[in-house]
């Protein structure tokens, strides 16, 4: 297996165990200009605005108009009264500033990488389901499975959550102003959540690595969930997160509670396929 | 997958037929076999409204003798009714197969359910002072249509939109189920009740009927069971999330209630629009917005939530 190098993003504190085994990962270099455009991305102006009314639009027609206008160079687009439709905004593979006035339905701008996007309603389940950077911010309530394999950017949701919040998060940050439901973190692979109000039952269940800080009550810990120690980095990340999105902790981010895997069912990775079967 | 959706006006009357139908058009896509409506009307004192049909859609379609059939099984069900000394106030068919009787009875509602089914392929869909229950085969603007249900008055009222899984494409399969043999009592359900086979035993051995292998039935079968014994409706429905095993979210209807319950896994979505005025839920907040295109807040229960509310 090839060695991996010290990279810029274990300078900034996101990458903290020492990978070992058979685990494969390339790192994100943005030092290399190729990750932030894709093959056809538009060049689009953040000063050039535009704003229209989806009411009797379908969600395929307000995504071809949201792709026709940023390829008229409008990178600054208000969607008015998009009225809980779903699917939209989904697939923005480039920087845009996007805003829907109202709220949206499920799988709302899922599959994006790199848009700046204001909500201001509420959204439905699986928003930002897969989302690789940019920012996500959700001005009232958001439904369950919010951010489904969230891979990076940040996920903001100003009220409450359903459950199943960040399953699989394999990057990237979720920040919940409120409560989330049951399962929340379940199945978590890196990255960070931020609840500061109550989490449900099983928070963190069998999660493989990540972090989940807590303002509120916890009602119970999911398998190979634990409490950690609050470190100086932790309390100054999140202070720094949260003022950025004018968000604070209840009780202050030095009374949260920290939870990290356990990693008991951690080296499951490192077995033959022989030994899985063993053990399935 | 499967669509539910519920409305109930806290301060009178409205066109609970219309929102229903609108609020069950956008559910179409997840499940368009066949919708389902439990609708509550102003209730008349001293009578029911007994909606039932003889036969199943499909069955118009097969055999030279079916239409002969069908009247001679509605005519049937007229002369039981005589029989147990029910009467008549009004006689409407729906269609050629399903009817809507007002009676005056005031005798073993049980008794008369079980004597007017016993009469082939008949099935009672409801009996209630105010609700009426409508399901058939088609979206919701078809059925809506078939039975008139626009412009329809009443408190509150829950629907289905169904995508078959388990259980066949027909009127016995579809929602809302009736919770048989108590009068305003209705269940819609999404998910699948994984204990379904055990419970159904239970009840049957208790002495209860089911008209369908459709899971969902269960639920009604079972609050009727449980307010049969004395339990209150919320309490009869904390219950269920003890007893009743799967992944569900379903809404209860009574003659003045209308009740939501979730699993312990919270794994079926349900929308909910709450105000002074109005309570309105669904499995998708799109559909709140066809009777409320305005900005409103919006919220989904959590796990292993129980809800009711009262007209």
């Amino acid at each position: 297996m090839a060695k991996l190098t010290r990279r810029s993003s274990h300078e900034q504190g996101l990458h903290t165990e020492q990978l070992t085994g058979r685990t494969q990962q390339r790192f994100f270099d943005f030092t290399e200009e190729e990750n932030f455009l894709y093959p056809e991305a538009y060049d689009v102006d953040f000063n050039k605005r535009i704003e229209f009314d989806a009411a009797q639009m379908d969600n395929n027609a307000i995504n071809l108009k949201l792709r026709e206008l940023m390829s008229q160079g409008y990178g600054s687009i208000v969607v008015k009264n998009p009225l809980a439709k779903h699917s939209l905004g989904v697939g923005i593979l480039q920087r845009l500033n996007l805003t829907f006035e109202g709220s949206l339905g499920y799988f709302g701008v899922g599959l994006i990488d790199g848009p700046n996007v204001r909500v201001t309603g509420r959204v439905g389940w699986s928003c930002a389901e897969n989302m690789m950077s940019g920012t996500v911010v959700i001005e009232k309530n958001a439904g369950s499975t919010f951010g489904a394999a969230l891979r990076g950017g940040d996920l903001v949701c100003m009220g409450d959550v359903g459950s199943r919040t960040g399953i699989d998060q394999k990057g990237g940050t979720i920040l919940i102003g409120g409560r989330t439901g049951a399962f929340s973190g379940f199945m978590m692979q890196r990255g960070r959540m931020v609840v500061l109000g109550d989490a449900g039952k099983n928070l963190g269940d069998s999660m493989y690595d990540g972090t989940i800080y807590v303002g509120g009550k916890i009602e119970s810990l999911g398998v190979d969930a634990v409490p950690a120690e609050m470190t100086e980095l932790d309390r100054a990340w999140l202070t720094r997160k949260l003022t950025q999105y004018g968000l604070k902790a209840p009780n202050g981010v030095e009374n949260m509670t920290k939870i990290v895997a356990g990693k008991q069912l951690w080296n499951y990775d490192n077995l033959e396929p022989s030994e899985k079967k063993l053990i399935l | 997958m499967c669509g539910i959706a519920g409305i109930i006006h806290r301060k009178g009357a409205a066109d609970i037929g219309s929102e229903m139908t609108a609020m069950l058009q956008s559910l179409k896509h997840r499940g368009p076999d066949s919708t389902g409506f439990a609708v509550y009307g102003v209730p008349n004192k001293n009578e029911y409204v007994m909606r039932f049909k003889v036969a199943e859609q499909e069955d118009l379609a097969k055999g030279f003798q079916i239409h002969e059939t069908v009247r001679e099984r509605r005519a049937e069900v007229d002369s039981r009714l005589a029989g147990l000394g029910v009467k008549i106030i009004e006689a409407k068919d729906a269609t050629e197969y399903a009817f809507r009787y007002r009676i005056q009875y005031d005798g073993d509602m049980k008794q008369l359910a079980d004597f007017v089914e016993d009469v082939e392929a008949t099935e009672i869909l409801s009996m209630g002072s105010g609700l009426e229950l409508i399901k058939d085969l088609g979206d919701a603007t078809v059925v809506s249509d078939q039975y008139k249900l626009k412009g329809f008055k009443g408190t509150h009222a829950i629907g289905h939109t169904r995508m078959a899984t388990e259980s066949d494409v027909d009127i016995r399969s579809a929602h809302p189920y009736w919770a048989y043999p108590y009068h305003d009592i209705s269940v819609v359900h999404n998910g699948q009740l994984t204990n379904y086979w055990i419970m159904r035993r239970q009840m049957e051995r208790k002495g209860f009927r089911f008209m369908s292998n459709c899971d969902s039935e269960l639920l009604a079968v079972y609050l009727a069971d449980k307010l049969d014994n004395g339990i209150q409706l919320e309490d009869a429905m904390r219950q269920s999330i003890d007893e009743i095993d799967g992944v569900f979210t379903y809404l209860v209807a009574t003659s003045d209630s209308l009740g939501m319950a979730k699993d312990c896994m919270a794994a079926k979505p349900m929308v909910l629009f709450e105000s002074d005025d109005l309570v309105a839920m669904a499995s998708e907040e799109v559909a709140i917005r066809q009777i409320m295109p305005q900005e409103i807040d919006t919220f989904d229960p959590y796990d292993s939530e129980v809800r009711v509310w009262r007209s």
